[in-house]
């Protein structure tokens, strides 16, 4: 095995080590979805019709509209958390050994995207198994098709976290960040409502929303579930995600990045 | 060329002048302490060896490589040992040891069989399959210094590492790492701001308000007067 990949697996396994410890971590993630599609959108199912659109080919209840949303919404959380953790971690040291590693830097903090997307994206399963259980079923090509697209989207949304986290001062600066960036990025999305339903009410509102790279991402994952391919969507949180990595990438430069200013 | 060389090294936060023109060496085999009182820049040297972050000022070497130019082949030249606690306090030492490894891309046999090496020759053997937060401060401070020399480093940087500790851990983690210099020509950078922790023997480089006010070994230095006197006339400061 390759160096690179040594630090790959070892860092995977100290995420998921940490994971599997913090278990009110992992109840939470589980918790907070579940309680939007079985008390929020039992709620609204009676208030907001929805007509067909792709990619539904017949009518559906609330419920089903917003599973791709609420997986996001683990997605989304999740990004965050970890970066909230990276903000620990450097304020406890343990960042510090990371990254005086010989290996690349970039390749080290990919490794952290890639290891707390995979916890993620065992809490979107989980998330997706529990909503089966309680009748909203998908078709199992869809459980298998949107393994790729939570990949997309996850490591999107971590590298927004993780550029955050490269430019939060303080551990106690992250509330604010909850607030003006989670809160706005779900709300501001198609993950509650169709973009259609949105332009009703108003196109500034809607025009927002269409920019909104959570908005791309959830729909990449709303496609894949149903096993088709949104390819504007796909680009839309690929480009994104790139953006966010090489923010982040500058923000941990020891040469340019934000890291001096806080040693 | 070996051993660790700081050359004309200055950095500014922002206005403020962290660190004025630094310089000094350190051969293999040298035990160097870097005292200085709070503030003095310590802290900043070591950010700058260690490359969390760099400067356009000055130049720093290690075993022979440019940390600027050259930072990988450098930085897998250093161990470092923080001043801040950075085990996972819920892993065991011996996977504190694998996971650090791992970073510098040391897995397998291979990570195994250095891990036993290095907390062997720290005494800590029997204690690798325990939690590092059921540790003394004592032995966390000696499980990151076994970390620090898995991948046999040239150079240990370490960061007020007895920062906390007990007089007699204290004084066992001094005694250890001055025998592992001279057992094992490792070139050692010992930041402090405690004159007891300075032996005759050993390279001493004072560092006061981002400037070295001395280099050179303890006797030169001092000229036969003790090292406290030295060390609060050239820095105004109070020394323990």
């Amino acid at each position: 095995m390759t160096p690179a990949l040594i630090a790959l697996r070892a860092i995977v396994l100290r995420e998921a080590l940490r994971f599997v410890r913090q278990r009110g971590r992992f109840i939470s993630a589980l918790v907070r979805p579940l309680i939007w599609l079985l008390v929020f959108a039992a709620g609204f199912r009676a208030a907001l019709g929805l007509s067909i659109s792709p990619p539904y080919q017949t009518y559906i209840t609330y419920e089903v509209y917003i599973v791709p949303g609420l997986c996001g919404m683990i997605l989304l959380f999740n990004g965050m958390q970890s970066s909230l953790s990276l903000v620990y971690d450097r304020e406890m040291g343990s960042m510090r050994l990371l990254m005086t590693s010989p290996l690349p830097r970039w390749w080290l903090l990919t490794c952290r995207l890639i290891a707390s997307t995979l916890i993620s994206i065992l809490q979107v399963y989980c998330f997706l198994a529990i909503a089966a259980v309680f009748g909203i079923q998908l078709p199992m090509l869809g459980y298998a098709l949107v393994f790729p697209a939570l990949i997309v989207a996850g490591m999107m949304l971590g590298a927004l976290g993780l550029a955050l986290s490269s430019l939060i001062k303080q551990l106690e600066n992250f509330a604010g960040v909850m607030n003006f960036v989670i809160f706005p990025m779900f709300f501001l999305s198609s993950a509650l409502y169709p973009l259609w339903k949105m332009a009703e009410s108003s196109r500034v509102l809607h025009d927002i929303c269409a920019v909104n790279p959570f908005t791309h991402a959830v729909e990449l994952i709303r496609f894949a579930l149903y096993a088709q391919f949104n390819l504007m969507a796909a680009v839309w949180t690929a480009v994104a995600g790139l953006v966010f990595l090489l923010l982040a990438l500058w923000g941990y430069d020891p040469a340019r990045g934000m890291i001096r200013r806080k040693v | 060329m070996n051993g660790l060389r700081v050359h004309n090294l200055s950095h500014h936060y922002g206005q403020k002048q962290a660190l004025k023109d630094v310089c000094f060496s350190v051969e293999p085999g040298e035990f160097c302490a870097l005292l200085g009182p709070n503030g003095a820049g310590k802290s900043t040297l070591f950010g700058l060896m260690s490359r969390l972050f760099t400067t356009d000022r000055g130049r720093i070497e290690i075993a022979g490589f440019d940390l600027g130019k050259n930072p990988r082949a450098a930085l897998a030249q250093i161990g470092i040992v923080f001043q801040q606690q950075t085990l996972d306090l819920d892993l065991t030492v011996r996977r504190n040891l694998h996971y650090f490894a791992a970073l510098h891309g040391i897995g397998g046999r291979d990570a195994a069989r250095r891990t036993d090496a290095a907390l062997d020759r720290l005494g800590m053997a029997e204690r690798a399959q325990e939690r590092a937060r059921d540790l003394n401060g004592g032995h966390r401070r000696r499980a990151e210094i076994a970390r620090a020399l898995l991948h046999d480093p040239a150079v240990l940087l370490l960061d007020e590492p007895t920062v906390g500790l007990d007089a007699a851990s204290r004084n066992g983690i001094v005694t250890h790492v001055h025998e592992l210099a001279a057992e094992s020509d490792l070139t050692v950078l010992w930041a402090t701001h405690l004159t007891d922790e300075v032996w005759t023997r050993d390279r001493l480089v004072i560092l006061d308000r981002g400037q070295v006010r001395a280099e050179g070994q303890v006797s030169d230095v001092t000229c036969g007067r003790p090292l406290k006197e030295v060390f609060l006339q050239m820095t105004g400061e109070e020394a323990t």
